[in-house]
């Protein structure tokens, strides 16, 4: 639900804020207490974000001036470069963090995420997008009453259950109809992610077109445009702004999505861009499965938590891109709107 | 128009219910750790996924025969139960494995109880044919050197790997003994915990696994050779007798030589009576 608050929020925000409703007079003393204890909380929130970012970078930064750290896994550039490593026979990618010599390279895991996401964006935006516009644009109102809710209800799915679904049901029909090398795979792990970013990329979508207004979809009517003509160049652009908000954000939660990942990707860490079918290991899954076990204070340790907070500023960065996307295209389709 | 006096109940009685909770749970704790055995003691056990049924069969019937002591089993892999006892979070950790040299370094006065014998045997598909493995081609095979089961004589497949995550002591135990230390094939998929594995390799043809003996069901399991010997069955004679490759003790680890209802626990444990259990949950009983 915060996505669509986001959204409403980013719409607003061209508008230059009347004053709040109810601030011109001298209130209650009751109300004034409330009023402070709603703005203490809502600070609370604002300091918490803030203070798990400082709480995983403190784990994290030692890393960078700890040289026997480093040591441990042979030095900085080791997280990031290939490395023949002593029973190697070529310079490879390799996460391996526990055993004689501690592997800790973050490129299979950044590999695997990426594979996954951007899989999984492909099956559920496109989906997404059309249905909102069938659901805003073409269903009755009957069937959208129907559509909606029930769309939006998959959103409240727990990801524990779609990946045990995508473990269960997906991972053996899947590698029988596709022919698929591995049971568990990238590819399905990708659907069951993309089951669950497609209601928040829908509502935010489905919204966005809904609130276009709908004069301009009158006039297009009556100047002669079919049906389909408005829906694609009239209210399709005006609502795109929302629409690009809806797959940002749906990005976000895609990449910060642990469960299902872990439970059907294989979690085996390959560096294997380009092949769907291969197992891929992401950067959540990797947290998750192996914070339990490692010696607070030690590399691994350190890894882990810098992969944190590589995480938490990937998904900050897209939720102001996310802004900052809509913010501009709104722009650009109201260039010479009146105000 | 908001009407502050419900929010406000609200909050006060959250906090205050949190507080409470809070308050309770320390209560408990401080009993856990007073060390003399009376009425309502708990003592929690975490850690090997390998171990996880047997210590809680082993649990249940301790309860039903001492109705004192609250037994508390979780799983997590052995690591993850190790750096609980190193944390104070669990008064007895399972472990598939030894302490390693680190672990030991932090915990200076641990001490392993062996609870039980186990065999790693190494799963197929049901429909596998494969007659045997040597140690050297399971090596192979989980480093990633043999890709194709007619390497090994089967037919033109690919093999698929399926292994742990490297939490499990199940993982640290291959890695060292078959594996000589090297690392597994990046393409081996990590799982979390050998019902996973099982699960897994009896859904995939082209699956090899490996895990606990006690687990093997739906899934066959492969006899190994060492370097010169006929190939060798997972049995219990096998392992008893030390002529299976692929087997180690399982442990229970308390910080400190231990005392009270932990003592009393462990004791009951390695009694004839305790390693009755054993047997049934898919492991051998201490030679």
């Amino acid at each position: 639900m915060t996505e669509r608050a986001d959204a409403a929020t980013v719409e607003k925000a061209s508008r230059p804020a009347p004053r709040p409703l109810g601030t011109g007079y001298r209130a209650p003393w009751s109300d004034r207490i409330a009023e402070a204890v709603i703005r203490g909380l809502a600070l609370v929130s604002v300091l918490s974000i803030a203070l798990i970012f400082v709480f995983i970078a403190k784990e994290a930064i030692p890393l960078f001036f700890e040289p026997e750290a480093q040591q441990e896994f042979g030095g900085l550039a080791a997280l990031f470069s290939p490395r023949t490593w002593p029973g190697y026979d070529a310079s490879v990618f390799i996460w391996q963090p526990v055993g004689g010599t501690p592997k800790m390279n973050l490129v299979p895991l950044f590999v695997g995420t990426l594979k996954i996401t951007v899989l999984g964006m492909l099956f559920s935006v496109p989906l997404a997008v059309l249905a909102a516009i069938f659901v805003s644009q073409y269903a009755t109102r009957r069937a959208r009453e129907v559509l909606k809710p029930a769309l939006e209800l998959m959103a409240s799915i727990p990801s524990v259950v779609l990946g045990f679904f995508a473990l269960m049901v997906l991972a053996s029909l899947m590698q029988d109809t596709l022919g698929l090398p591995s049971r568990l795979n990238a590819l399905v792990a990708a659907v069951g992610l993309a089951i669950a970013i497609a209601p928040v990329v829908f509502t935010v979508s489905e919204d966005a077109l809904s609130s276009v207004p709908r004069e301009l979809a009158a006039a297009a009517l009556a100047l002669g445009a079919r049906k389909h003509q408005v829906v694609l160049r009239i209210v399709l652009p005006a609502a795109l702004p929302g629409i690009a908000a809806g797959a940002i954000l749906g990005f976000g939660r895609a990449i910060g999505e642990t469960m299902i990942v872990l439970m059907a990707s294989g979690n085996a860490a390959v560096v294997e861009l380009f092949d769907p079918t291969s197992s891929a290991r992401t950067v959540t899954a990797t947290i998750a499965s192996e914070l339990g076990e490692v010696t607070p204070g030690d590399a691994h340790w350190r890894v882990l938590f810098l992969l944190g907070s590589l995480l938490f500023v990937v998904t900050f960065v897209l939720n102001r891109l996310a802004v900052w996307v809509v913010e501009a295209l709104q722009r650009r389709w109201t260039a010479g709107a009146s105000r | 128009m908001i009407r502050p006096l419900p929010l406000l109940v609200a909050v006060v009685s959250l906090v205050f219910a949190s507080a409470c909770s809070g308050g309770h749970r320390s209560r408990a704790r401080a009993g856990a750790e007073g060390g003399a055995v009376q009425a309502g003691e708990r003592v929690s056990v975490k850690g090997s996924d390998t171990m996880v049924v047997l210590a809680q069969q082993l649990a249940e019937r301790y309860m039903q025969t001492h109705p004192g002591t609250g037994l508390e089993v979780s799983g997590g892999g052995s690591g993850t139960g190790i750096a609980a006892l190193l944390n104070r979070t669990t008064d007895i950790a399972d472990a598939s494995r030894p302490l390693n040299a680190r672990e030991r370094g932090q915990l200076p006065a641990a001490v392993e109880t062996r609870v039980a014998l186990d065999a790693l045997a190494v799963y197929v598909h049901h429909t596998n044919r494969l007659p045997s493995v040597t140690m050297a081609q399971l090596a192979l095979v989980f480093r990633g050197r043999i890709t194709n089961w007619s390497e090994l004589g089967g037919e033109d497949r690919p093999i698929v790997l399926y292994s742990r995550e490297n939490n499990s002591g199940t993982y640290a135990y291959f890695k060292e003994h078959v594996l000589g230390g090297n690392d597994f094939a990046a393409a081996a998929q990590t799982l979390p915990g050998t019902a996973a594995v099982i699960h897994a390799v009896a859904h995939d043809r082209n699956g090899i696994g490996y895990g606990g003996i006690g687990f093997g069901t739906g899934v066959r399991t492969v006899p190994v050779a060492t370097e010169d010997g006929a190939p060798v069955a997972p049995t219990l004679e096998n392992a008893t007798s030390g002529l299976y490759p692929l087997s180690r003790f399982l442990c229970m680890v308390t910080r400190e030589p231990p005392t009270g209802a932990t003592r009393a626990f462990l004791d009951w444990v390695v009694s004839p009576e305790g390693q009755a259990v054993v047997t049934p949950a898919g492991f051998y009983p201490m030679p």
